[in-house]
């Protein structure tokens, strides 16, 4: 993937797959250590032990559609490729985590993208029916992001209608910018 | 910095548009969300999606789906309009949205070039 926003787009898909309601993304950039973090926890089905070895095997799927699983695998190869590290643990019943580590400086490590779009994007089709904890942290700077937050000043309007997305999208650019000294 | 009193303001604007709006009637429009069709662009199509459906104020439901098996026609959208078949579109490139979106949402009729498959209603 071009982007490391797609990986966690794809990575947020699997928890709709299980059935999740909440997803907890969280994502370190530590430009001191050399090191960027990305998390992605929900409170799906989670996986039983034996599947949860066998799904960071690109030809293993849960879905019947096609013979290939590529997801994981791939967000899997992007860490490795980077020095980096690649963790998944899974309870059944309880819900999946995954953590990708880079070298952050690391010239394969793909940029982490448009992040307000994938994840405004995301809100605008699930929104309604999972919310979203999001955490950023550049540096010594954090932002957090919480759907809950924002349902609770809708009093019952959708998340998901158009103008309240594009300020979900506003808002999520302008927290980034922030943490990151005014880049983007 | 933006904030949450702006948020409300923005509601009570929405909420009084959406009360001249007839709900249970709208187009639904499902972007394939697959790895395939994330790989493929689909993030970028669902936006071009949602910038369209604001531009010309259309009321619209927007999903989306996982892989579908046809991983190689993504990114893929389906259109379905009230009481009619859904059709599938695919191959798409970000000025086939605004087609889309003009031709079959708005004016109901099947873009044919684009469409590779129908699902009766």
């Amino acid at each position: 993937m071009r982007e490391l926003a797609l990986h966690i787009l794809d990575i947020m898909e699997n928890s709709l797959i299980a059935d999740a309601d909440l997803i907890k993304v969280f994502i370190k950039e530590d430009i001191k250590a050399d090191r960027l973090i990305i998390k992605i926890a929900d409170n799906g089905s989670g996986m039983e032990e034996k599947q949860a070895k066998e799904v960071l095997n690109p030809f293993v799927t849960q879905r019947t559609e096609r013979e290939v699983g590529l997801g994981l695998s791939l967000f899997q190869a992007a860490a490795k490729r980077c020095e980096g590290d690649f963790n998944l643990a899974s309870v059944l019943g309880e819900g999946t985590k995954v953590e990708a580590i880079f070298k952050y400086s690391h010239l394969d490590r793909a940029p982490l993208g448009d992040l307000a779009a994938t994840l405004a994007g995301f809100i605008a089709t699930n929104g309604d029916e999972i919310d979203l904890n999001y955490e950023h942290i550049y540096n010594d700077a954090k932002f957090i992001f919480n759907t809950k937050e924002v349902k609770k000043e809708l009093t019952g309007l959708s998340i998901t209608n158009l103008k309240i997305i594009n300020w979900i999208k506003s808002y999520l650019e302008e927290g980034l910018r922030e943490i990151r000294g005014g880049e983007v | 910095m933006k904030s949450l009193e702006e948020l409300r303001q923005l509601r009570d604007k929405v909420e009084k548009e959406m009360k001249m709006r007839d709900e249970s009637n709208r187009p639904e429009i499902i972007i394939g969300m697959g790895t395939c069709g994330i790989a493929a662009g689909a993030r970028e199509i669902l936006q071009a999606v949602l910038a369209e459906l604001e531009k010309r104020d259309v009321d619209a439901k927007v999903t989306q789906t996982g892989c579908i098996g046809m991983c190689e026609r993504e990114p893929l959208l389906d259109v379905k309009m009230p009481g009619k078949d859904r059709i599938t579109y695919g191959n798409l490139k970000l000025n086939d949205v605004k087609r889309i979106i003009t031709e079959h949402v708005i004016n109901e009729n099947i873009v044919q070039e684009l469409a590779i498959a129908r699902m009766d209603n």
